[in-house]
């Protein structure tokens, strides 16, 4: 029957470890989301342009040849510059950080479109009246802005997420023990990758499940105010 | 206090959008309890005017003086026009409340959060004083009962009488209304001509851009007529209307009658 053959608790690990992945990653790719949504709608061209290059590039580049580059490629940059410094021991890149910054750089393009559009999609009308009651332009974010753009994000928000959950499978090829390389090993061992790359994948949708219930949650709450006819 | 003092005054104020002069010199001085009504086709330049006494919009050159404080402006190395510190502008608009023509009450918050936040938020004011004073104002506009709805929720009348307390609720120095019932449909003018109406008796100062001109007549102290970005007429009510300077004027009256 269904058995782990004692793998239970090193899958659970990785499961763990995941979790800790995408969480990482959001919180990563959410801030330079914004930042660089407000980058290209700002009205000083260097941000624009700055922003419109990392989005290009980013988007045209497959995930998987970004994480080796900013692995491999940023443990040899920083053990060039290291030295130059005056710092001599040998860097070691911690790969969790190399994954969840290279994931977090990934999608922070992505998210830098959701976001972009949500902004455009809060009427004018709402961020003037703000100004002409005296708010600060950080209040008018804050207070107008953010509240009234998550309505129209989610959607793509959520698309993000899932994909970003996802994503992180590719970690296992940098040496990082989640889910899907604790599967592997046990699959290794066992010979039943059947059984293994089965659990991962009940696993996954599982986190994935619980985050669409989290998601339409959210809508709800910040479509308050809102007639749907 | 002394019921001549200046409240708010404009002098020599210039726009241009791209190619296009939309205010080529306007000055007005506006006294305590005044009640302006200020008139003028589509594309006179009203509502660029109204919009730039809280700087909405900036601009091009001219002076405005709130409560006798003049707003600090400078040139950029770009040659464009712009305040000198923003936190003064910040200060000024709390001063000076805007009622919009599309009423732009913040429609995630309900009708009490969109009266108490600028006097929490900007003001400072304690959120319970506060509160007092947001009931109060909801029920001199006769929207009391709908505190806890979104305006969403509302009629147009009532939005808009709802965004006149917002606008109380900072007690302000001068009330701007930009076109104020211009976006309802015309059963509900009425109750929101007559709120402003009620305020204008309190002798609070008020700017009015308005197409109203049974509320121009009879509720203003003073009416302006803008034509092409210039001021055409100024005067009494009675005056202006009794005794046109301005041909022009004269055919405004004669097509809105």
């Amino acid at each position: 029957m269904f058995s782990l053959q004692g793998y239970g608790p090193s899958i659970l690990q990785g499961t763990l470890l995941t979790i800790e992945l995408c969480l990482v990653s959001l919180a990563i790719s959410m801030v330079l989301g914004i930042i660089t949504a407000l980058a290209k709608l700002s009205r000083v061209r260097a941000a624009n342009l700055i922003a419109q290059a990392y989005t290009t590039i980013i988007r045209g580049i497959p995930d998987l040849v970004l994480m080796l580059l900013i692995f491999y490629g940023g443990q040899v940059f920083i053990n060039q510059v290291g030295p130059m410094l005056g710092y001599d021991a040998y860097i070691d890149i911690n790969p969790f950080m190399a994954g969840v910054s290279t994931i977090g750089f990934i999608f922070g393009a992505y998210m830098a479109e959701t976001f972009r559009g949500a902004i455009l999609a809060v009427p004018g009308g709402q961020l003037e009246a703000g100004y002409a009651y005296g708010m600060t332009r950080f209040k008018v974010f804050i207070r107008i802005l953010m509240p009234q753009m998550v309505r129209h994000a989610i959607p793509g928000f959520g698309n993000n997420w899932l994909v970003l959950m996802k994503t992180t499978a590719l970690v296992s090829i940098i040496g990082l023990k989640d889910m899907v390389r604790m599967a592997g090993l046990a699959a290794g061992a066992t010979r039943m990758p059947f059984t293994f790359y089965l659990v991962v994948a009940f696993n996954y949708l599982i986190l994935t499940s619980v985050s669409i219930l989290i998601l339409n949650r959210l809508n709800k709450r910040y479509s308050v105010g809102i007639i749907k006819n | 206090m002394d019921k001549h003092q200046t409240a708010l005054s404009v002098e020599d104020l210039h726009k241009r959008f791209g190619n296009v002069e939309v205010l080529k010199g306007i000055s007005l001085t506006a006294s305590k309890g005044d009640v302006i009504s200020i008139l003028g086709s589509s594309g006179s330049g009203k509502s660029t005017l109204l919009r730039c006494i809280n700087f909405l919009e900036m601009p091009d050159r001219g002076k405005i003086i709130v409560g006798g404080e003049e707003i600090l402006m400078e040139t950029n190395k770009k040659g464009v026009n712009r305040p000198k510190d923003i936190k003064q502008i910040e200060r000024i608009r709390t001063k000076l409340a805007m009622v919009f023509q599309q009423f732009n009450l913040w429609s995630h918050m309900t009708i009490l959060e969109n009266v108490i936040e600028a006097p929490v938020h900007v003001l400072k004011i304690p959120k319970a004083k506060a509160l007092e004073r947001a009931k109060y104002y909801l029920d001199k506009v006769g929207i009391g009962e709908k505190l806890s709805a979104y305006p969403a929720q509302l009629s147009g009348g009532q939005q808009q009488r709802a965004a006149i307390a917002r606008a109380l609720a900072v007690e302000p120095d001068v009330m701007l209304f930009d076109e104020p019932t211009s976006a309802l449909d015309p059963e509900l003018v009425g109750e929101v001509l007559q709120v402003i109406r009620n305020l204008a008796r309190e002798g609070r100062t008020m700017i009015v851009v308005t197409h109203e001109m049974g509320f121009a007549k009879d509720v203003s102290t003073r009416v302006i007529f803008l034509h092409n970005g210039l001021i055409e007429e100024d005067g009494a009510p009675a005056m202006v209307f009794g005794n046109p300077k301005s041909d022009r004027f004269r055919e405004f009256i004669a097509v809105a009658e």
